[in-house]
């Protein structure tokens, strides 16, 4: 079995003899030359992958004022930093929006304005100590004036992130962009064949103190990431970089309507071909990396998984869904993980750019569980009424007024013979229909289009149906969508009285 | 060639469309129209030979009519071809090329969908 030495390829750094290719041309290298070619002729494979990395953040230095102040809270441009860090250090979030202009500007913009050369400004509440009096605090830095901005981020990098599309009868607007209704689009992240983790699955190489391309600077990996999940192949990496070498073509704020700001980060990451086993990870095809497909729609954390897809699949630009070609695009910009896999190909034959031994391989075992949740929040079985009269769709409308006048509900769900829910009637449908003077069947009058909920949904999603559709009231449906009870917005107020507020 | 009207609430109701498609007899394809209470906005296609004739029709109505040539304006700066726009547009006026999106702005109808879901805010309609 061919085998190197990292010093080897340093050497060949140093000596201007390295051999880099990206990870895109790695497959065919090998197709060509076999393994064990590979190792002979390929000192470095180099990875990249630009995309939306919500977890990311900045800790700022702002040096001491005079009078010194202890920060409890702090703002830049109006975007809240966390001050409970020491005196003057802060801790800045990517996706924290800022106070004026809501998720258009976030903590994104402020690391990518510090990034291009503007000027912020800084506002700070002082705690008022002995040691530290001052009790308020405004000015205005650039990224020179602090003494140090050093980006540390918990979860960046996936190895690999699910694909995302929309069963439901509305547009939904999430981090996996806008998802059209009813199967409209699928959107995908990640760089697939150019994907850091997808090359070094096993963390042959990458681990604690790896050096990587990170928004332009170097980089390092301070270990896994949080979420990390190796078991099932969704690795992530914990990274840091200094703020102040970055290059704002490889650092972009961003903002998901509705959903709110991120920051597109560009890391690259260079692997050494050390040996066989190396040279056949990073051979990895865009057909070789399967991720789900799910259904937004459902909004709950056990989101449906609709089928199987490659990132080939995904990059192809349709996937076929219950025999519909759906179109297909990406969140992340493969572009520019392009760009990134070539620029550090280049500087690491210019003998910009050496390899580090990591002092210590990533974890193999991760954890990505589900959170613990000690306080029950209702389900709509809890609350709702199951005291409903149902109606058919042959009866009259002065019939179902009735009916209406005697129950306790503004609305009628309608069934079919075997029960199933087919619409609902309200009592401004039988005004209307009386006002009209065309008083006939409920059947011409009834909504067909009725949203509905289950027993087990909790509170929150069926509060935010009716929020969403302006509606007041929805049938609860079994399995079968029998009707088996009523939840409205009374309801919903009612666990809102109870509650204490204190 | 796309055309957008603006149709004041005062002869909203007027047949206005059909009235100029007898008058030019040019084929006329709505693509998108949203009218309300306040005013109305639609945008059409005609072939180019038409178009003054049919903007021509439609002015002596009293309907505003602007030549969209330029309906979406992608600013490059901004873009980082990442392909949010690519799925979501419902005409397919946005494509891949070498991993670059590119932007066929004659397939656009101005649904704004595109705006809304570039994570860069990099794509403006240009009369909005």
């Amino acid at each position: 079995m061919q085998e190197k030495s990292l010093s080897e390829i340093n050497n060949r750094i140093r000596e201007g003899s390295v051999r880099v290719v990206t990870a895109e041309q790695m497959p065919y290298i090998v197709a060509e030359l076999g393994l064990a070619g590979a190792v002979r002729e390929v000192d470095v494979v180099t990875t990249g992958t630009f995309g939306a990395m919500c977890s990311s953040g900045v800790f700022l230095n702002l040096g001491h004022s005079d009078p010194p102040i202890k920060i409890a809270k702090a703002w830049l441009n109006k975007v809240e930093a966390y001050g409970g860090v020491a005196a003057v250090d802060l801790f800045l979030g990517a996706t924290q929006p800022s106070e004026d202009k809501g998720i258009e500007y976030g903590g994104s913009h402020v690391i990518e304005d510090l990034v291009a050369g503007k000027q912020i400004d800084v506002e700070a509440e002082g705690v008022g100590t002995d040691c530290y009096p001052q009790l308020e605090l405004e000015t205005t830095i650039g990224l020179e004036d602090l003494n140090q901005a050093t980006m540390v981020n918990p979860r960046n990098a996936y190895q690999r992130y699910n694909a995302a599309t929309n069963s439901s009868e509305r547009t939904l607007h999430t981090y996996m962009g806008t998802l059209l209704p009813r199967y409209g689009n699928i959107h995908y992240s990640g760089a697939g064949v150019l994907s850091p983790l997808s090359n070094d699955p096993n963390f042959d190489y990458i681990g604690i103190g790896t050096r990587i391309f990170l928004g332009g600077a170097k980089g390092y990996v301070i270990g896994s990431g949080t979420q990390h999940d190796p078991q099932k192949g969704f690795s992530t990496l914990m990274v840091t970089g200094d703020l102040k070498e970055m290059n704002d073509r490889y650092l972009r704020a961003a903002t998901f309507h509705r959903y709110g700001p991120s920051l597109y980060l560009g890391i690259g990451i260079p692997i050494p071909i050390l040996n066989e086993r190396i040279a056949r990870n990073t051979a990895v095809r865009d057909r070789d990396i399967q991720v789900s497909l799910v259904d937004y729609g459902v909004l709950r954390r056990g989101r449906p998984i609709i089928k199987a897809v490659s990132y080939q699949d995904l990059k192809s630009g349709f996937i076929e869904v219950g025999g519909k070609e759906i179109s297909t695009s990406s969140l992340s910009s493969y572009y520019m993980a392009l760009v990134i896999a070539d620029v550090l190909k280049m500087s690491i034959e210019r003998g910009e750019f050496y390899l580090t031994q990591p002092v210590e391989p990533l974890s193999h075992l991760g954890s990505a569980k589900s959170m613990k949740q000690t306080k029950e929040f209702p389900n709509v079985g809890d609350v709702m009424s199951r005291d409903v009269i149902v109606v058919r769709d042959d009866i009259q409308v002065h019939e179902a007024a009735r009916i209406i006048v005697n129950g306790s509900f503004d609305h009628l769900p309608v069934v079919s013979e075997d029960g199933r829910l087919m619409g609902i009637i309200t009592a401004w449908d039988i005004s209307k229909a009386v006002a009209s003077d065309e008083v006939s069947r409920i059947s011409a009058i009834m909504t067909r289009r009725v949203y509905s909920t289950r027993p087990d949904e909790p509170i929150v999603l069926a509060a935010r149906t009716l929020d969403t559709h302006g509606i007041s009231a929805m049938p609860v449906v079994d399995n079968d969508n029998r009707v088996i009870g009523m939840i409205t917005s009374d309801h919903i107020s009612g666990l809102l009285a109870r509650r204490r507020w204190t | 060639m796309k055309l957008m009207l603006h149709v004041d609430p005062g002869i909203v109701r007027q047949p206005l469309i059909a009235s100029v498609i007898l008058e030019t007899s040019a084929l006329v394809n709505i693509e998108r129209a949203s009218i309300d209470a306040v005013s109305g906005e639609i945008v059409i296609e005609v072939a180019p030979e038409k178009c003054i004739l049919v903007k021509d029709a439609f002015e002596r109505r009293g309907v505003k009519v602007v030549q969209l040539e330029i309906p979406v304006i992608m600013d490059d700066e901004e873009c980082i071809h990442c392909g949010a726009c690519v799925s979501i547009c419902p005409t397919g006026a946005f494509r891949f090329e070498n991993w670059k999106v590119i932007a066929d702005s004659g397939k656009c109808i101005q649904c704004g969908a595109c705006v809304t879901g570039c994570p860069q805010r990099a794509l403006k309609l240009v009369l909005k």
